[in-house]
């Protein structure tokens, strides 16, 4: 019981201190905007350890985090094999292959109109639909190996990316092209020194958005069948002997991957697109 | 979702032109194209596909085959297969348990699982009363409930947090920096945890898979609805104040209807997530639902099954978007929106 009165105690001590931070003066400095999320990240992680073990929680049902951490330090070894085979060789593959298709797509998709009036449609019903359900017939034509993992990423990747590459493409206003005519620029040349980088804030925001698409494919394509490594095989063996520290253990893998991800490619686009008011501040 | 808008848009425009016209610049027409040349495709892309089963078939009834032996035709080349057997590819689009079967098996396969079952089978609903547990119709009711009910908690919620947020500061600079860096994890991952754990204290069905829709719809509607109410822009705020209108009279006569397209907008990505959610969350207990059909169907090799349930959910996807989008348009138009 004592526990339970000290997780409140510190979820209540933690509010108090974030609304004086978020309201005091400095509320603007950056230090302060990044400790008020991290105070309340910590407080979540306290509270919840300090409720599990007051209320005497089951492990079968929520393991303390530092359960969780132990379990994760303790199975480096696997959960890097894990790593390795579901977003190495599944998502990564799968989302070069997709985004470089989608690429090659959206061009010709720009060069001949009719086509883009007729892609543009299907492809943005596309996107719409779960296509986490081709998993079981992919799995089924390529194996259960990385390949078909890779297979699942490409198809949930490639509608995103073509409806967000054809936008981007078409954000150059006729001043711009008229400009590159006098020039006397060819197709080739006004595509990629002028109409490309103009389309790069639409396209790293379908690859931001493609990230976690892949991630979400590769780990769900291996609930369909996978070899006995990978993340999404981790988490259903562990769940078939009720250990859920393993569990929670892929999950912060699979976390810190797209985190990791995510984070690269804002750091690329900050790199690139330096010129868009959006990066300005 | 704003390309969506744009085409209506355009077709709106082009209305009034001759209907021949319309066709011609419209996207229906190039749109029809695109989808029956992957029909073409895909009708070309059984033959290679079934190549191998369509040539052990015809071998027990007897053919002549260009390869004998079963081991040289395992490592053959699934071209080469059919240029040496040209004349037996005939059943490449009639293989029971095909490894691509052929858009008319997959339409066959869900008319009978749908209509063909219920109104003939007996046990479909016509003789037994209640809805056959090997129709599609029944699966789909039950992923559809569950993604239903698991998208109306889960915006319920998300527009309650972002109501937070919006009005409280610390909330805002402890939540939302979380709020946007969750949209970076593969949250499906959970589901099979969410299921089994919610399982082990007593829920199951659909309160578990609802869960799991919730989830998935909980924070595109937060970040989404968050935008939108902070869309009112300075002139629009100062001019409330100068009327010396309250906190509650702010919110709901400017903030509220301010925030409608952007809560449309993220609504949309949300039940489109709220039915993977369900779905996926079917896929550990296998208690019908669609996503248990599809796994079903690959353990069992019935591929028609997966296919079949695969256009039923793309089906209702669609569906649903469409419905939302409608009540988009009921809801701008009567708050006195332009088209």
């Amino acid at each position: 019981m004592a526990f339970v009165i000290l997780a409140l105690l510190v979820w209540a001590g933690a509010w108090v201190l974030n609304t004086r931070l978020a309201n005091g003066r400095g509320a603007r400095s950056r230090a302060v905007q990044l400790a008020v999320p991290l105070i309340f990240g910590v407080t979540i992680l306290i509270a919840w350890e300090l409720l599990v073990r007051g209320l005497e929680v089951d492990l079968v049902i929520l393991p303390p985090p530092s359960l969780v951490v132990v379990t994760f330090l303790g199975n480096l070894d696997t959960l890097w094999a894990d790593f390795v085979q579901t977003i190495l060789k599944g998502a990564l593959a799968g989302y070069v292959i997709g985004c470089l298709l989608a690429f090659g797509v959206s061009i010709l998709v720009d060069r001949y109109d009719y086509l883009r009036r007729g892609l543009l449609p299907v492809g943005n019903f596309m996107a719409a639909l779960p296509i986490v359900g081709t998993a079981p017939i992919l799995v089924m034509w390529f194996g259960f190996d990385w390949q078909s993992k890779a297979a699942v990423v490409v198809v949930m990747v490639f509608f995103p990316m073509l409806v967000n590459i054809v936008a981007g493409l078409a954000d150059t206003s006729s001043m711009q092209r008229d400009l590159m005519r006098t020039y006397s620029a060819s197709y080739w040349q006004t595509l990629f020194s002028l109409r490309v980088p103009a389309a790069l804030p639409f396209i790293f925001n379908g690859l931001k958005i493609s990230a976690t698409l892949a991630l979400i494919g590769a780990i769900v394509a291996e609930f369909f069948g996978s070899p006995t490594v990978g993340l999404g095989f981790r988490i259903n063996a562990s769940l078939g002997q009720l250990s859920l520290d393993m569990v929670w253990a892929v999950i912060v893998v699979a976390a810190i991957a797209g985190s990791a991800l995510y984070g690269m490619l804002t750091l690329i686009e900050k790199r690139l697109t330096f010129w868009h008011p959006s990066q300005r501040n | 979702m704003s390309d969506v808008a744009a085409t209506g848009a355009n077709s709106a425009r082009t209305s009034r032109s001759s209907p021949a016209a319309r066709l011609l610049q419209g996207s229906l027409l190039p749109s029809l194209t695109v989808v029956l040349t992957l029909m073409g495709i895909w009708y070309l892309a059984c033959v290679p596909m079934n190549i191998k089963e369509v040539l052990t078939q015809a071998e027990r009834v007897g053919a002549e085959i260009v390869p004998p032996s079963a081991i040289e035709r395992r490592d053959a080349g699934r071209i080469g297969l059919i240029v040496q057997n040209l004349d037996l590819i005939g059943p490449s689009w009639s293989m029971e348990r095909a490894r691509l079967p052929a858009p008319h098996q997959v339409a066959v396969e869900m008319w009978v699982s749908t209509w063909e079952e219920e109104v003939n089978g007996r046990r479909g609903i016509v003789h037994s009363g209640t809805l056959s547990k090997r129709s599609l119709v029944y699966h789909g009711r039950v992923t559809l409930i569950a993604t239903v009910v698991g998208f109306l908690i889960g915006s319920g919620m998300g527009v309650l947090l972002a109501v937070g947020i919006v009005y409280n500061r610390a909330m805002d600079m402890s939540v939302m920096p979380w709020a946007i860096i969750s949209q970076t994890i593969p949250i499906v991952a959970l589901a099979p945890m969410i299921i089994v754990v919610l399982y082990s204290v007593g829920l199951s069905g659909l309160i578990a898979k609802a869960v799991i829709s919730a989830y998935l719809s909980f924070f595109p509607v937060v970040v989404g609805m968050v935008k939108g109410l902070r869309s009112p822009d300075t002139m629009q705020l100062d001019l409330m104040q100068t009327y010396n209108a309250s906190a509650p009279q702010q919110f709901w006569r400017l903030r509220l209807p301010a925030s409608v397209p952007y809560l449309f907008a993220s609504l949309k990505i949300g039940i489109a997530a709220s039915l993977v959610g369900a779905i996926v969350g079917e896929l550990p207990v296998q208690r019908g639902g669609l996503g248990a059909r599809m796994l079903g169907g690959s353990y069992y090799g019935q591929t028609e099954q997966i296919w079949a349930a695969l256009f039923t959910a793309a089906f209702m996807a669609a569906g649903l978007v469409w419905l939302i989008g409608w009540l988009e348009r009921r809801t701008l138009r009567a708050m006195g929106a332009r088209p």
